[in-house]
C-alpha cells in the first residue's frame, strides 16, 4: 500500500538575549559550573521571576517575521514535573495564553514554493543540565543553563517528507538566525527539535497514530530518525500491527530509535496560571516599533535577488542562506556590477575555501571590495579568468590587494600583438606535423595549438588575442 | 514596668530622649527570653550574639544622632522570611538545616530602618495551620495559658510578642496566619493589600495569597511597622509601584462619619457566645465615636473557605516541589535511585498537614479535574473579589470577629483538619479578594482569654484600618493586661 507521511515539529530555540529571562544572571555558553546562578534561578526558597522584556521583544521579533498573531492577553504557567536539572520543579512557559499564534513559513521545493504553518510560538526558561561521572555512582548538576530563555514554535502537520520537514528546519533557523535572536547551533544545543511523525494510507484525511521523536541533534540526524520512523511504522502496519502513542529517542550512534515513554506514562504536567508572574499586555505601539525594525528576510531577499540582479533562483537561495553572506554579494555587486560573475565568485571560490576552513564569511580574509577589484581586473583585460583562480588564492591567503599580486607575480595578461606572433610562430616551428594535419583539415587541433601557446606565454597571453591570431596564422593566411 | 513591656514609639520617645540605650533595651528582651522561652517555645532560632552586635552599633549611630523609626527595636522575624546567614526553617524538617545565602526584602527595610533581630520564630510548618501545631520545632503555647495553641500559622511571633519576648515582630498571612493569632494573643496583628509589602524572600505558601505584615502591641505600633515595610519592590512582579502614605498620619484622627459594615453572614451559628458579645459591644464603641453602621451583605461568604483550600494547595504543590533533596535541606541518606531519593526526601522532610496539602492541590490541578476544581475555584474567587468592591462602595470599612472562638486547647483540633480548618474562616476572605485586614483586642472571656475584632478594608485603604482600630483602641476602655507567666 502506498503511504502517505505527516511530520509536525517544534522547535525550542535558545534566545541571544544578555541575561536570563526572570534574573540577571548571564546566558553566555562555556562558563564554570554554576558560574552563571544565583538565587533566583538556582530555585531558592522565598525567590520571585521577574520577566526580562528584551526575551518579549525578541518573540514579537519572530512572530512578525512568521505572520503571527499576536495575542492581547498572554500569561506565563508553571510546568509541573520533578527532575534534578529543574531547580523549582517545575518550568515557567506559556501554556493557554501563548504570545503569538497562526503563523506561517514559506519552504522552497525545487523551486516550488510551499506554506508550512506555524501554530503558536511560547516563551519559556531552558532547564540545566546533568553531568554523569561514569565512575561515581552520583551525578552533578550544571545550572548555568537553567533560566536561559528559550521560544517553542509549534508547526502544524503540514509537512509530507523528510526532506519538507529538513527545509522547513533549515528556513525557520535561517529566519531565526537573520533576525538576531538565536545563533541556530544545533550541535550546541541552542536549536533543538523534536518531530511528531505518523503515517497513513494515500487519499486517506485522518491522522495515524503519531510517536514524538526526541535526541535529534543535526540536521542530518533529524532527516535520519524521519526516515527510519516512517520505515518503522510502514512496517508494523504492513505486518497487521498498530502503530502506538509513544515518546521515542533517536540514538545516532546505532541509527534507531527506542521507546522512551508510553502514552500511559506520560506526565500530567498540571499547568497552571503562574502566580508570581502577572499577565503581559502587549501595546500596538510595542509591536509596530519591532516591525518597523525588522530586517529583510531570507525569502523576499531571495526573490528579490532574482528580480533585481537576474541571477538564478538557485544562485539567490545560496547567496541569501545568511545576512552577512547577502550583504557580502550585494556589496560587491555595489562595487563593480556583472552580478552573475560576482554570484559565481562568491558562490564558487569564496564559498569553497571558506567552508574547507570552516570559516563564516564574516571572517573571510577577502573584503567585497577585494572582489570587485579583481573582477575589474578580468574586465579590463589585465588578467585572465585563469590568472583570476591564482588571483583569489593569493588573494585568499594574503589579504593582499589583487593589483599588487599581479603586480608581484608578474601575472599581467600579454596583450602586445608582437610578443604573442612570436609565440605562435615558436609553437608552429616546433609541431610541424600537426600543423600539416590542421591544414588537412583536421580542426580540432586549434583547441592544441591553443595550448601550446599558452604554454609558452605561461598562461598570460590575453585568450582572444591568441583565438584571433592563431586563426589567421595557422591558415597561413 | 519592664523595658521589654514597652511599645515601640514609647522605647523610640526614650530612645530620643537619651534615656535608654538599645543594649538595655535587647538586655531586657533576653532576660524575658531567658525567662520564659522555655515554657513559650516561641522561637525556632534566637539570635542573642547577633542582637547584642547589633544594639551596640545601633547605640553608636544613637549617639551620632541618626535615629531611624525602628533604630534599636528588638524585632522577631518568622522563621519563614529568608535572613542572609542565619538558618530560615519554615519550621519544616526539609528546611531544617538551611541558611539562606540572601536577605529577603523585608528584612532588608527593616534592617535600614534600624531593628535588631532578636530570633526567628517557630510557625506552622510551611505556614499550613491555625495552631503552631504542626512545626518540626515543637509546639508553641500561648502566653495566657500554656495549655492552649497561640493560633497560627505566625504563632511563634504572636506568643513572642505577647510574652514580652521583643518589642515587634513579623508575620505572614495567608488565610488569617497574622489576624487570627494576633486575635488569640491579644495583639495587633495587620495583614497589608496583597502587593502592598514585597514578598521577595518569604518562603512561598500560595503566591496569589501570601502577605507579610506586623505584630504589634499597639495600633501606632502597627503603622510604624508598615511604614518601615511597605512599597514597591522592582524583585517581585506582583509588587505594586503605588506611593506609601505615611501610616502614621492616620493616628490619633476620628471617625465621626466613617461608614462601618456589618456583613451579616459573618455573625452566624457557632461563633462562641462570649465572641459574639465582645465584638457586638465593639459596634457599639464604634458608633458611640460617631461612625455609621450599616448592615452590608458579601453573599459569597459561604465559598470563601472551600475556594481558599482549592487555590492555597494548588499553589502549594508547586512552590513546594523544589524540596526535593538536590540542592538543599534535608536529603534522606537511603535512596538507591532518584525516585527513591526524591520519594525518601519528601516523605521524611514533610509533615502530616503539608503532604495533605500537596496531595489535595496536586488533585486539584491534575488533568480532567483542573476545570471543576482549579478554574472553578479561580471563577468563584472573582465574585469574592466583586462582593467587597460592592460592599465598599457602601461603607468606609467592614468589621467582623477575626475568629469564631478564643485560643483551643493543644491537641484539640489536631485530628479533624476540617474543625481547623474553620477557625479561620473570618479571615480566608481577606487574602482571596486581596484587600488588607487587621485584628485589634476587643475583649477578654472570663476565663481570661483575649478576643479579637478584624477591620477589613479597600484595596490599599491600610489608613483607614489603622485610623478606625486606633480610634476604637483608644476608646475601648478594655485595660491593657498582660499573661501572667
Amino acid at each position: 500500500m502506498a503511504y502517505e507521511t505527516v511530520i509536525g515539529l517544534e522547535v525550542h530555540a535558545q534566545l541571544l538575549t544578555d541575561s536570563k529571562i526572570f534574573c540577571g544572571c548571564s546566558t553566555k555558553f562555556g562558563a564554570g559550573p554554576n558560574e552563571h546562578t544565583c538565587q533566583i534561578c538556582l530555585g531558592m526558597p522565598g525567590v520571585l521571576p521577574v520577566l526580562n522584556k528584551k526575551v518579549v521583544e525578541f518573540t514579537i521579533r519572530m512572530a512578525l517575521a512568521t505572520g503571527c498573531s499576536i495575542n492581547a492577553y498572554e500569561n506565563f504557567a508553571r510546568k509541573n514535573y520533578f527532575y534534578p536539572d529543574l531547580p523549582k520543579g517545575y518550568q515557567i512557559s506559556q501554556y493557554a495564553h501563548p504570545l503569538a499564534e497562526h503563523g506561517r513559513i514559506d519552504i522552497l521545493l525545487d523551486g516550488e514554493k510551499k506554506r508550512i504553518g506555524i501554530t503558536r510560538i511560547h516563551m519559556e526558561e531552558d532547564a540545566g543540565k546533568l553531568v554523569h561521572d561514569e565512575r561515581n555512582p552520583w551525578s552533578y548538576v550544571d545550572f548555568n543553563r537553567t533560566g536561559v530563555p528559550l521560544i517553542e514554535i509549534v508547526s502544524e502537520p503540514d509537512m509530507r517528507s523528510p526532506e519538507e520537514a529538513g527545509e522547513y528546519l533549515r528556513r525557520l533557523r535561517d529566519i531565526l538566525v537573520y533576525l538576531e535572536i538565536c545563533d541556530g547551533n544545533m550541535e550546541e544545543g541552542s536549536f533543538r527539535c523534536d518531530a511528531n511523525v505518523s503515517i497513513r494510507p494515500k487519499g486517506e484525511t485522518a491522522f495515524g497514530t503519531r510517536a514524538e521523536l526526541k535526541n535529534m541533534n543535526s540536521f542530518r540526524n533529524v532527516q535520519r530518525a524521519l526516515e527510519y520512523e516512517i520505515k518503522r511504522q510502514q512496517y508494523i502496519l504492513e505486518s497487521g500491527g498498530e502503530v502506538v502513542q509513544e515518546t521515542r529517542l533517536w540514538d545516532d550512534a546505532q541509527g534507531q530509535s527506542h521507546s522512551m515513554r508510553s502514552k500511559e506514562e506520560a506526565h500530567d504536567y498540571r499547568y497552571f496560571p503562574d502566580p508570581d508572574l502577572v499577565p503581559i499586555v502587549i501595546s500596538n505601539e510595542w509591536i509596530e516599533d519591532v516591525r518597523r525594525a525588522l530586517p529583510e528576510l531570507p525569502l523576499p531577499k531571495l526573490d528579490r535577488f532574482v528580480a533585481q540582479y537576474g541571477i538564478p533562483v538557485y544562485d539567490a537561495s545560496v547567496l541569501t542562506t545568511t545576512r552577512a553572506l547577502a550583504d557580502f554579494y550585494e556589496e560587491t555587486v555595489k562595487l563593480c556590477g556583472k552580478p552573475k560573475i560576482v554570484s559565481n565568485w562568491v558562490m564558487g571560490d569564496l564559498l569553497r575555501y571558506l567552508n574547507e576552513q570552516k570559516r563564516d564569511i564574516k571572517e573571510s580574509p577577502v573584503s567585497p571590495d577585494h572582489v570587485a577589484q579583481m573582477i575589474n581586473l578580468i574586465e579590463d583585460g589585465t588578467i585572465s579568468g585563469k590568472i583570476a583562480k591564482e588571483v583569489f588564492e593569493e588573494m585568499y591567503k594574503s589579504s593582499k590587494k589583487p593589483a599588487d599580486i599581479v603586480k608581484e607575480k608578474g601575472l599581467t595578461q600579454i596583450t602586445d600583438e608582437g610578443a604573442v606572433v612570436k609565440a605562435i610562430e615558436e609553437a608552429m616551428a616546433k609541431n610541424p606535423t600537426q600543423l600539416a594535419e590542421y591544414r588537412a583539415g583536421k580542426d580540432k587541433l586549434f583547441a592544441f595549438f591553443v595550448g601550446q601557446v599558452m604554454k609558452l606565454t605561461k598562461g598570460k597571453a590575453n585568450p582572444q588575442l591568441v583565438n584571433d591570431l592563431l586563426k589567421k596564422m595557422l591558415s597561413g593566411s | 514596668m519592664s523595658l521589654n513591656e514597652l511599645t515601640i514609639h514609647e522605647l523610640q520617645d526614650k530612645i530620643r530622649k537619651k534615656e535608654v540605650t538599645s543594649t538595655e533595651i535587647v538586655t531586657a528582651v533576653f532576660k524575658r527570653i531567658d525567662a520564659v522561652e522555655e515554657r513559650v517555645c516561641s522561637f525556632t532560632t534566637v539570635m542573642k550574639e547577633y542582637a547584642f552586635a547589633e544594639a551596640k552599633k545601633a547605640d553608636e549611630e544613637i549617639r551620632k544622632g541618626n535615629i531611624k523609626s525602628l533604630t534599636g527595636i528588638p524585632v522577631a522575624l518568622k522563621d519563614i522570611q529568608c535572613t542572609k546567614g542565619v538558618r530560615t526553617t519554615c519550621g519544616s524538617r526539609i528546611l531544617h538545616n538551611f541558611v539562606p545565602p540572601y536577605d529577603g526584602t523585608v528584612v532588608k527595610k527593616l534592617r535600614d530602618e534600624g531593628a535588631v533581630f532578636v530570633g526567628k520564630t517557630n510557625m506552622d510548618e510551611f505556614a499550613m495551620g491555625s495552631s503552631t501545631e504542626t512545626s518540626y520545632f515543637g509546639v508553641t503555647r500561648n502566653p495566657w495559658d500554656l495549655e492552649r495553641i497561640p493560633g497560627g500559622s505566625s504563632g511563634g511571633s504572636a506568643a513572642a510578642l505577647a510574652a514580652d519576648e521583643c518589642i515587634a515582630a513579623t508575620g505572614s498571612d495567608t488565610g488569617g496566619s497574622i489576624r487570627q493569632p494576633a486575635a488569640l494573643c491579644g495583639i495587633v496583628g495587620l495583614k497589608p493589600t496583597y502587593g502592598r509589602v514585597s514578598r521577595y524572600g518569604l518562603i512561598a505558601f500560595a503566591s496569589s495569597l501570601d502577605q507579610i505584615g506586623p505584630f504589634t502591641k499597639d495600633v501606632e505600633d502597627a503603622a510604624i511597622m508598615l511604614n518601615a515595610i511597605a512599597g514597591y519592590d522592582p524583585m517581585e512582579s506582583t509588587s505594586v509601584p503605588m506611593e506609601v502614605p505615611d501610616y502614621r498620619s492616620f493616628i490619633g484622627k476620628d471617625i465621626k462619619g466613617f461608614t462601618v459594615g456589618i456583613p451579616k453572614e459573618y455573625f452566624i451559628e457557632g461563633i462562641d457566645a462570649e465572641v459574639d458579645a465582645a465584638v457586638k459591644k465593639t459596634i457599639q464603641v464604634i458608633e458611640g465615636l460617631g461612625a455609621k453602621i450599616v448592615p452590608i451583605s458579601l453573599p459569597h461568604t459561604q465559598y470563601c473557605l472551600a475556594v481558599y483550600y482549592i487555590i492555597a494547595p494548588a499553589e502549594a504543590s508547586s512552590n513546594l516541589a523544589r524540596y526535593d533533596g538536590v540542592k538543599y535541606g534535608y536529603r534522606s541518606a537511603d535512596g538507591r535511585d532518584l525516585m527513591e531519593m526524591y520519594k525518601k526526601t519528601r516523605s521524611q522532610g514533610f509533615g502530616a498537614e503539608v503532604k495533605r496539602r500537596i496531595m489535595i492541590g496536586t488533585y486539584a490541578l491534575s488533568s480532567g479535574y483542573y476545570d471543576a476544581y482549579y478554574k472553578k475555584a479561580s471563577q468563584v474567587r472573582t465574585l469574592i473579589k466583586r462582593d467587597f468592591q460592592e460592599a465598599f462602595k457602601s461603607c468606609d470599612v467592614i468589621l467582623t470577629p477575626t475568629t469564631p472562638t478564643p485560643a483551643f486547647k493543644i491537641g484539640e483540633k489536631m485530628d479533624d483538619p476540617l474543625q481547623m480548618y474553620l477557625s479561620d474562616i473570618f479571615t480566608i476572605s481577606t487574602n482571596l479578594a486581596g484587600i488588607p485586614g487587621i485584628s485589634v483586642p476587643c475583649g477578654y472571656t472570663q476565663a481570661g482569654l483575649p478576643i479579637g475584632v478584624q477591620f477589613q478594608a479597600g484595596h490599599f485603604q491600610e489608613g483607614k484600618l489603622l485610623q478606625v482600630a486606633h480610634a476604637y483602641e483608644r476608646h475601648s476602655g478594655i485595660e491593657r493586661r498582660r499573661p501572667k507567666l
